[in-house]
C-alpha cells in the first residue's frame, strides 16, 4: 500500500478544511486512493475532524428521514382541493381542440 | 393475483380522482422540497394542469402517482434553477481569497468554531426536537446551497444530475456540499448544546 510522502504529510496536519471537503465527497460521492489516504493520515491525528465525520453521517441520516414524503402529514386546504377539482372537471368537460 | 409488496394501489382511477388521490401527497412532496407552502400550493395545481394536457400521451407504462409526481419533480426543478440564477454570486471556490467564516489559511478550524460533540452521534433516529433545528438550520442556508443540499440527502440524486439540472461544475458543487454541510453542523452544535 502506498503511502504518504512527508511533504503531503505536513500539508495535511493542520489542513481540517481538505479533510472536511473529503468526508463530505467520501460520504456522498467516491474519493479517489490519493485523497483517502490524506484524508485518513489527518484523522489520525485530528480529533475534531472524528467528532464533524460522526456528525456528517449523522446529519445526512436525519435529513433523509425528516423529509420522507411518506412520513409527512401535509394536508392541502378542502377549500384549495375543491378548486382544483373544479377546474380538472371543466376540462375534463370540454375536451380540448386540438383534434 | 401476483402478490406485490406494496400496499394496493389506488387504482389509478383517471384525472376525476387525482386530487382524491394525490393532492395531499403532491402538496407535501412540494412542500419538502422548496420550503414556500403557497409556492407548493401552486405547482400541484401546475401539476395537475399539465398532467391533463398530456394525459392522452401518457402510456402507463408507470402509476398514476409516479407520473404525476415526475410532472412535480420537473417543476420543482425549474424553481431551484430559477433560485440558483438569481445566486450565482453564491458560488465560492475552494481557494478563494474571501475570508472563511470557519476555516484559518492554514485550513485548521477557526478559534470558536471547533467541532464539538453534541451528544447526538449514538442516539436514535427519533427525535423531535432535533429534528426542528436541523430544519431551522436548513432554512437559513443561502438558496442555491439548499437547492443542492435538498437534491442531494433528500432526493439521493446523482450529482451528475445535480450538476447538469442546476447548471454547475462539479467541482463548484463539492465545494457547495461541503459549504453547505460545514454551516449545517455549526448551526446545529449552536443551536442543540
Amino acid at each position: 500500500m502506498e503511502n504518504l510522502s512527508d511533504q503531503e504529510k505536513a500539508d495535511m496536519l493542520d489542513n481540517c478544511k481538505k479533510a472536511t471537503f473529503l468526508i463530505e465527497k467520501q460520504q456522498t460521492g467516491k474519493i479517489a486512493l490519493q485523497e483517502r489516504l490524506e484524508l485518513e493520515y489527518h484523522l489520525s491525528i485530528c480529533e475534531m475532524c472524528n467528532t464533524f465525520m460522526k456528525q456528517s453521517l449523522v446529519i445526512n441520516q436525519f435529513v433523509k428521514k425528516l423529509f420522507h414524503p411518506g412520513k409527512s402529514e401535509l394536508k392541502l386546504d378542502d377549500g384549495f382541493k375543491e378548486q382544483l377539482q373544479k377546474q380538472i372537471d371543466a376540462k375534463l368537460d370540454k375536451p380540448s381542440d386540438e383534434d | 393475483m401476483p402478490n406485490k409488496n406494496e400496499a394496493p394501489a389506488l387504482t389509478d382511477a383517471g384525472p376525476n380522482l387525482w386530487v382524491k388521490n394525490y393532492a395531499d401527497y403532491l402538496y407535501s412532496y412540494a412542500c419538502t422540497r422548496i420550503d414556500d407552502n403557497e409556492l407548493a400550493r401552486d405547482l400541484v395545481q401546475e401539476t395537475f394542469l399539465a398532467a391533463l394536457e398530456g394525459w392522452e400521451k401518457f402510456d402507463k407504462r408507470s402509476s398514476e402517482k409516479t407520473w404525476l409526481t415526475a410532472i412535480l419533480k420537473n417543476k420543482v426543478f425549474d424553481v431551484y434553477r430559477k433560485k440558483s440564477n438569481t445566486s450565482q454570486n453564491q458560488t465560492v471556490s475552494m481557494n478563494g481569497s474571501d475570508t472563511d467564516e470557519f476555516f484559518e489559511e492554514s485550513g485548521h478550524w477557526k478559534e470558536g468554531r471547533y467541532p464539538e460533540a453534541f451528544g447526538i452521534e449514538d442516539m436514535a433516529l427519533e427525535n423531535k426536537e432535533f429534528d426542528s433545528i436541523l430544519k431551522a438550520c436548513l432554512k437559513k442556508l443561502p438558496p442555491l446551497w439548499k437547492s443542492v443540499f435538498t437534491l442531494k440527502h433528500i432526493d439521493e440524486e446523482s450529482s451528475d444530475d445535480i450538476c447538469a439540472k442546476l447548471g454547475l461544475t462539479s467541482s463548484n458543487f463539492w465545494v457547495i456540499s461541503h459549504r453547505a454541510k460545514v454551516s449545517m453542523r455549526d448551526c446545529l452544535q449552536r443551536n442543540w448544546i
